[in-house]
This record gives C-alpha cells, structure tokens and sequence, in this order.
C-alpha cells in the first residue's frame, strides 16, 4: 500500500504510542494507563490506514469489524479472572492466524500479477509459517488450560525427529515456492505442513509450562506481524511486531529463568512425563496427618507470624476475597499475615498478584519468593492454599525428580504447614510432593472455599477479639 | 485495480524494513528489562493485544482482494485481527483494574490498618 508523508506522520505516532504503552506496562502505577494508550495507538493506525486505502469495500469490512469488536469485547468482558490465560492464549492465536491469512491474500495478489522475486516470497512464506505455528501451537494451549485435553505432555516415539521432519518439509516446500515464484497450491501444502508442527510442537509440553510457551507463542505472533509488514512495505506493522516479538522473547527467557529451566527444556524436555517415583523413596509408603477446621483455627489465632503461599487451586476455587477475610480476622489477633509469591504459582506469571489484587489484598503483603524465603524458619504457620508444584521440595533434594533444581517456596521450614487441598491429587506437572509426608504437615481436606469460610467463621466464633 | 501493485519488496524497501525492525526490536528489549513479575501477565496480554496491528495489514489485502477467493480470505483476516486488538485490549484493562488505587468510601481506612504494624 502507498504510504503519503501525512500517513507516515500518522504511523509514526501510532508507534510512539506503543513504545510509551508498552513503556507505562513496565510499572504498577502507570500500568492501566499505559494499555490506554497503545489502544489508542492502535485506534490511530487503523484511522490513518482506512483512510489511506480508501473507501473500496466498507460494505462488507466495516460489519466484519464491529461484529468481530463486539464479540471479542463480550468475550473478554464476561469471562472469569480465573480464566485469563486461556484468554491471552485464544486472542494470540487470533492475530497469528490473521497474519497467516494476509500471507496467502499477499501472495495471491501479488501473483496476479506475475512471479515473485525471492525476497518477496520468503518474506510472506515467514509470516505464513510463524503464524501457522503461532494459530494451531495457541489453539492446543488454550485447549490445555481450558482442560478440553489433558494437561500432561503427550509424547509418542521419535517425536523430536517426527517434527524434525517436518520442520525439513516445510523449509523444502518454502524453497521450491521461492524457486518458482507462484504456486498458490504449494503455499497451502506449506500452511498445511506449518499448521500440523504448530499442534506436535505444543503437545508434550506440559500443562504447568503453558505460560512460557504463550509467552514464546506471543513473539511469534508479534513477529509474523512484523513480515506482513516486510511484505506491505509498512512500517507500523514493522515496528510493532518487532516491539512484540523482542518484548516477548525477553518475557519468555524471564519466565524460563525463574523455573530454572533453559526455553530449549521447556520445549524438548517433555516435562513431567519423567516418574518422580523413582527419584523419591519413602513418599510412597509416608503417611499423611489431616486435621480439622477447629485445629488449624486455633494454630492460626495463636500464632506470629502467619505465611500464606496460594496457588493455582485458589483461582479455580475463587476464594481470594476469603482469604482476605481470614487475613483480616487474623491480624485483628494481630497475628502477621504475608502473602509467599512463587513466580510462577498460577498458570501466568503475576496470575497470584492479579487474584489477591482483586480481593484488596495491600500490594506490600505480596512478597516475592527470594524476598519470603529466609522468613520461613521465622514463621509460625503457613497455609498452602491450592499450591503444589511450587512448594514440592522435591525440588531441593531429589536430583531425580522433573522439578529438580527449580526455586520453590521453602514452606517446609516453617513450624507448622497446613496444606488446603482437595485430595491427594498431583499439581499441573503430574508429580508426588514429599511436603505432604513431613511430620510438620498437615493436611486440610475440601474445598478452598469452603475451608477458608469456615475458618474464618471458627475464629469468629471461638476467639472473639 | 491493485493496490499491492507497488508493494513488491524491492531490495531497497527490504533493507529499510530491515533497519526498522532491527531499531524496534533493540527498544523491545530495552523495556522489558526490569518489570517487577507482578506485572509479567498484564504485559503479555498488552503486548498480545498491540500485535493485533496484524489487522492494518488484513485491511490491506482487503483493499487489493480481486476475487471472491481474496474477499473471503480477508473477511476472515479482518475478523480475527479485531478479536485480537478489541479482546486483547479488553483483557488486559481488566486485568489492570485490579491494580488502580483503592481508596474506597464506603470500608475508609481498610488499607491503612492492613499496612499498620502491629
């Protein structure tokens, strides 16, 4: 598309925008604000672009755009805060298969007119592949955290040679199209190939690690946008996908960093599918103390200090504005009540934060793992509540287990655990949790809810301040 | 008539687009540095939602579509790049209204007492 200086001007704007939201997103403050604005960015470049393409096919675009608004607006209005991620996950696979279908449109248009130069076809044959694999890799990530489909790695022989493989065919298919010019079918053979590795690719990661792959699924995607921008000579789409695209990759090493894992473990290792059994003698045969409401009521309202370390379990129970209540009803005792963050707890990095934010819970009592971790031994009590994975100290001490050498809460140093747990079933990454089996653990079976409610009802009722 | 008639990617406009990209990515790196990991998820779902530009590119096959195949192929472009911007956006404000300042009237000073030590 031609680009007049006054468009560029508004373009150029439209990046700034993105570079300044994405900028405010950085700091908690700014954060709300920053979002606003790359929206209103965006508003900007779509204004500049319809106004440079003219009015040629309002007809059916515009309605296709307000339909589109309207459901993606209710979608993500209506939705639980619970399910956020599957969220990030669907959105993201959107705009990749978006950049996939503007590759083929690009292609069949520009053959309309004769072959193309190489440096065309690798171009839009990029966005094709990134963005095939970014649609179908996002669809089976939405579908493991929407719990259509197991959550554990599924993994099959040669696996890492089958997508080899493919990989091999795709890059053939992608030189015999540059090598001609044209040939829609081929293209369509290449989507087809890249659509299929973006599903094997996905499968035997496992559930507990859908985050990094969303995040590495995102820079795709910002990155397939940005060869759509190669292809179209436009620079907005250039310079916010390579924004996305740089962006997330750093996100995606952060968030790999914090398990302790290299990107290439998360994607190859097939965590989780490894047995802990193995590496984990005596928690087999260990014994379980459970105890009761009234019990851990009393443990609380005598305590000094109180650690509270929540996990997914507590998003799926909704029970963030109960735990604010025990917290409250605690410190009226004046017990110390903080809040143990694993970066990781949650199925997204900051998923904790979001939760306890909405229930009113101080930003201050949230603290960060390596800031928590020296107080545990200082610390009279703490409740997991809904966590495994992140306070399993399999972790520390058993070099044959799949979460070896991840930082965890180290809760077990702490007097007394109380794990709130709904049955002794395994966390997302499908592993036994020594923790449960510690003469200082006990164990509070039901509901988080439920537990939560009572006790802060036991309280109430048997210790009056 | 095309409008992607003069959109080849000349090896000119690739270098250009190559300088381009090259500069933004370098200052998506430099952003993302130090983000405290509370805001980890916010800014994945923001960033998610600013790739959503993908949609000034399916405006654009729109505008050149010249058969029904093309119309249908950018009808389905333009849609999901606006579930992407509209959702993604959507999202992540929801997300953030979560992080704005509470100072409400009706339960005054339940912050304060919260932060009080005791």
């Amino acid at each position: 598309m031609n680009v007049t200086p006054l468009g560029t001007i508004g373009y150029m704007f439209a990046a700034l925008a993105f570079v300044y939201g994405i900028r405010q997103l950085g700091s908690p403050a700014t954060a709300r604000n920053g979002n606003r604005v790359a929206a209103g960015g965006m508003l900007l470049a779509l204004f500049v672009t319809e106004l440079l393409l003219g009015a040629h096919n309002y007809a059916f675009i515009i309605p296709t755009m307000l339909v589109a608004a309207g459901v993606g607006a209710s979608v993500s209005r209506s939705v639980q805060m619970t399910a956020m991620p599957q969220m990030v996950a669907m959105f993201n696979g959107m705009g990749a298969g978006a950049a996939m279908f503007v590759g083929v449109g690009d292609f069949r248009d520009l053959t309309s007119i004769g072959n193309l130069a190489p440096t065309e076809s690798i171009t839009i044959l990029l966005s094709c592949l990134i963005g095939s694999l970014s649609f179908t890799g996002s669809g089976v990530a939405f579908a493991k955290l929407q719990e259509l489909m197991t959550g554990r790695p599924i993994t099959y022989p040669l696996q890492k040679e089958l997508n080899a493989g493919l990989l091999a065919a795709i890059i053939a298919v992608g030189i015999v199209i540059v090598a001609m010019g044209h040939g829609i079918g081929l293209v369509i053979l290449f989507i087809a190939l890249a659509l299929v590795l973006g599903v094997t690719f996905v499968l035997p990661v496992g559930g507990a690690d859908m985050p990094v792959i969303i995040s590495l699924l995102n820079s795709f995607t910002g990155t397939a946008a940005a060869m759509t921008g190669f292809v179209l000579g436009n620079n907005v789409l250039i310079v916010a996908g390579a924004l996305v695209g740089a962006s997330g990759a750093i996100l995606t090493t952060l968030m790999s960093k914090a398990m302790n894992r290299s990107l290439a473990n998360v994607l190859f290792g097939a965590f989780g599918s490894v047995q802990a059994g193995a590496g984990a003698p005596g928690t087999e045969g260990g014994t379980v103390r459970s105890t009761t409401v009234e019990d851990v009521a009393a443990l609380l309202a005598f305590a000094g200090q109180v650690v509270i370390a929540p996990g997914y379990g507590l998003a799926v129970a909704r029970a963030q504005h109960d735990v604010k209540e025990l917290a409250d009803q605690l410190e009226k005792h004046g017990v110390t009540v903080k809040y143990a963050i694993h970066p990781v707890a949650g199925r997204m990095p900051g998923h904790m934060n979001v939760l306890l934010a909405e229930a009113n819970v101080p930003y201050p009592q949230l603290r960060e793992m390596d800031d928590i971790n020296p107080e545990f031994n200082r610390t009279d009590v703490v409740l997991v509540i809904g966590a495994n994975d992140v306070v399993n100290p399999a972790a520390r001490n058993q070099p044959g287990s799949p979460i070896y050498g991840m930082p965890i809460l180290n809760v077990d140093e702490a007097k007394t655990v109380v794990v709130l747990k709904r049955s002794m079933a395994t966390g997302f990454a499908g592993i036994d949790n020594p923790l449960f089996y510690e003469p200082n653990t006990l164990m509070l079976f039901g509901d988080a809810r439920d537990s939560l409610q009572s006790l802060v009802a036991e309280i109430k009722r048997e210790y009056p301040v | 008539m095309n409008l992607l008639a003069d959109v080849g990617v000349s090896n000119a406009t690739l270098a250009e687009g190559l300088f381009v990209f090259s500069l933004a990515a370098f200052l998506g790196f430099v952003l993302i540095g130090r983000v405290p990991a509370t805001l980890h998820t916010p800014l994945m779902s923001g960033t998610n939602a600013i790739h959503g530009i993908v949609l000034v590119g399916a405006l654009a096959v729109a505008a050149a579509a010249h058969d029904v195949a093309g119309d249908v192929i950018a009808v389905v472009a333009v849609f999901l790049g606006t579930m992407n911007v509209v959702g993604g956006f959507v999202v992540t404000d929801r997300m953030l209204e979560m992080f704005k300042k509470r100072t409400p009237p009706s339960a005054p000073g339940t912050d304060k007492d919260a932060n009080k030590p005791r």
